[in-house]
């Protein structure tokens, strides 16, 4: 548990509902939920057995103050962003948009399922891109795959599953989608610091309105 | 030509449903004149296409028949059917109104004999029972229609059967020459009262209406249960004509939805729990009836109707708004869903699953007359809402989602407020 965690839970304590609605992006919907289960019904990963809480228990589970469930929940990681919860709610809550911002949060706070695929996917990318404001692919991949399941480097597991995927490799690399020598650099944006100093400053002004709530 | 008799001093009330006739009711029955314009061949609206009514469980065919008979027995009560308004120029006390009347083809010599009928080949739909079924162009709109008058479709018109229908006219009650007339009449005060119209449920997609076709609505299920129904009172599901015993009630099809409709419609919790009394008069024990809700809001003072159906053993109740409908080899629909008590997912086929869908107001959309938008609003919603400085009323189902005891309420309220506009009338002229 991170020293911002424990931070959130005694400034809030007690009132997770209040501490989404402020510090997770569009938490201030949640309240609105009226439970009537379209979201979870439409679904498509209604029926996947590694599905913790569908949306609407999610939202009933935040006002019912059970935050470490809720934040170290599978949930918000399982969504796959089809919007048909969005779309159908009667009470047109952003429900996709929700499952994100607590994911997010979760995750900010460091108690989010750390193996998940999702998230570990998520984070790998956005570390790539945010280094050069460009997609590093080849070591997207080398930094996605070489890993055990513990998530340590591996370099078998990424020979196993290099020579899995290879077919689709060369065809990316025909297509010309993959340059293999980006793993000696590769393309950057004109700016790199400049998009730095734009993410630094985006994340900066989250913080200091997400602090001015809590304040 | 329609002669109409109307002054100033005249309540005109739109529409002959149960809140327009309780409304020409209340107000003629203190001795006011009052002109009744209804579009259909025939008054009752709603209520009369409703198998029973709740609480009581009665039969329209009473509670409407009492009103039919005040009616009858009032000279003051001018009715026109198959009439429109089109157009209101005036104001409060002074109203100038059109109203186009469409040819009946049959005149007031008609004993509702039904040989015009028998001589008629030509088959539409039968817009009574919501296009359930299909009647003869010549036809009695149904068995307690008033005026007992039958009614030519236009489309037979210039056909050998109209002629064939004129033929088998005993007493000369066909009349194929009749056209479109428009009347102008005057009137102090409106009262206008054109109802609702159930919410198109083909819009709510993931529910499949009009493509599955034992997805039926709340509606086409009292004419159903109604022994002068398409199916003379036997429940079976259209697909395949097998008898519904294990029926699913959809409830908010489109009401409390920022999608479809805003509000709550209010009586349909009230019509699910009441139709459950259907399924269970038609099959005894083997008759299962299954309620998929978000909460039952069992309006007013119905609260104990609601505590009887929840101890029958063949209702079940499940806390779930139904997500989606698909539909088995069978022909079954199969309701999918996450039920909010416990969260557990389900995958639940019927026989036979109604939606319980909302009220709409019927004037969403119609293109109101001036002088009458100039005195009133439509809420969010679409139901009309008065600003009080007019001579024009809201009531029944125009005004808001009623069941048949709170539109007769707000008819009596509007008949009052229409009487006093044109008791000022009259005081000003003596």
């Amino acid at each position: 548990m991170s020293a911002n965690n424990t931070a959130m839970a005694v400034r809030y304590k007690n009132n997770f509902l209040k501490e989404l609605e402020d510090q997770a992006e569009m938490g201030e919907w949640i309240k609105m939920c009226m439970q009537c289960g379209v979201c979870a019904g439409s679904c498509p990963t209604n029926f996947h057995p590694g599905w913790d809480h569908p949306p609407q228990e999610i939202f009933m589970m935040v006002r019912a103050g059970r935050r470490e469930e809720v934040l170290t929940s599978n949930s918000m990681w399982m969504c796959t962003s089809c919007y048909n919860c969005y779309v159908r709610c009667p009470r047109k809550l952003p429900i996709t948009h929700i499952m994100h911002g607590i994911a997010n949060y979760a995750h900010r706070l460091g108690v989010a399922p750390k193996l998940q695929p999702t998230r570990n996917f998520g984070k790998i990318f956005w570390n790539n891109a945010a280094k050069t404001g460009r997609v590093n692919e080849v070591m997207l991949t080398v930094d996605l795959y070489f890993r055990n399941a513990e998530g340590k480097f591996d370099l078998m597991a990424g020979i196993k599953k290099a020579l899995e995927m290879q077919s689709i490799a060369i065809g990316l690399v025909k297509a010309g989608r993959l340059n293999p020598l980006e793993l000696f650099g590769g393309h950057k944006c004109k700016d790199q610091k400049g998009i730095q100093a734009m993410l630094k400053k985006a994340r900066e002004l989250e913080e200091t309105r997400k602090a001015l709530k809590a304040a | 030509m329609t002669s109409i008799v109307a002054t100033n001093q005249t309540i005109l009330v739109v529409g002959g449903g149960i809140a327009g006739m309780t409304a020409a009711l209340e107000a003629a029955e203190t001795g006011k004149q009052v002109v009744l314009v209804e579009k259909n061949p025939w008054l009752g609206g709603r209520t009369a296409q409703l198998y029973r009514y709740f609480p009581k469980m009665c039969h329209p065919t009473c509670g409407l028949e009492i009103n039919l008979r005040r009616l009858k027995a009032n000279p003051r009560i001018q009715v026109l059917t198959m009439a429109e308004v089109t157009e209101i120029t005036g104001t409060a006390g002074d109203y100038s109104v059109n109203v186009t009347l469409s040819p009946r083809y049959v005149n007031s010599k008609c004993t509702a004999c039904g040989d015009c009928s028998k001589a008629v080949s030509t088959e539409i739909a039968d817009a009574f029972n919501y296009n359930l079924g299909k009647v003869k162009a010549a036809y009695l709109p149904h068995d307690m229609a008033y005026p007992q008058r039958y009614v030519l479709d236009p489309s037979i018109i210039g056909t050998a059967d109209a002629e064939a229908a004129k033929a088998a006219c005993k007493v000369d009650a066909i009349d194929l020459d009749q056209q479109t007339e428009t009347l102008n009449l005057r009137a102090g005060a409106i009262v206008w009262a054109t109802g609702w119209q159930p919410y198109a449920a083909e819009k709510i997609t993931p529910y499949r209406y009009g493509e599955f076709k034992n997805v039926i609505t709340n509606v086409e299920f009292e004419r159903l249960a109604d022994p002068h129904g398409p199916t003379r009172g036997k429940i079976l599901r259209p697909s395949d004509g097998k008898e519904a015993k294990n029926v699913a009630f959809i409830q908010c099809a489109g009401s409390r939805d920022e999608n479809h409709l805003r509000h709550c419609s209010r009586f349909c919790c009230m019509a699910s729990l009441k139709q459950t009394h259907y399924v269970q008069e038609a099959f005894g024990d083997e008759g299962k009836s299954t309620i998929y809700y978000i909460d039952i809001r069992a309006i007013d003072r119905f609260e104990d109707f609601y505590q009887k159906v929840k101890a029958n053993p063949n209702v079940s109740f499940v806390k779930s708004k139904v997500a989606r409908i698909s539909e088995d080899k069978n022909g079954d629909p199969r309701l999918w869903g996450v039920n909010t008590e416990g969260y557990k997912r389900y995958s639940e086929p019927h026989d036979l699953v109604v939606l319980a869908v909302g009220m709409e107001p019927a004037v969403k959309g119609m293109a109101i007359p001036a002088a009458l938008s100039e005195g009133i609003a439509a809420d969010s919603s679409g139901f009309l809402a008065m600003n009080g400085n007019t001579g024009v009323f809201g009531a029944g189902c125009a005004t808001n989602a009623l069941d048949v005891n709170r539109a007769v309420q707000s008819a009596t309220a509007a008949a009052l407020r229409a009487i006093q506009v044109v008791n000022q009338v009259a005081r000003a002229e003596n």
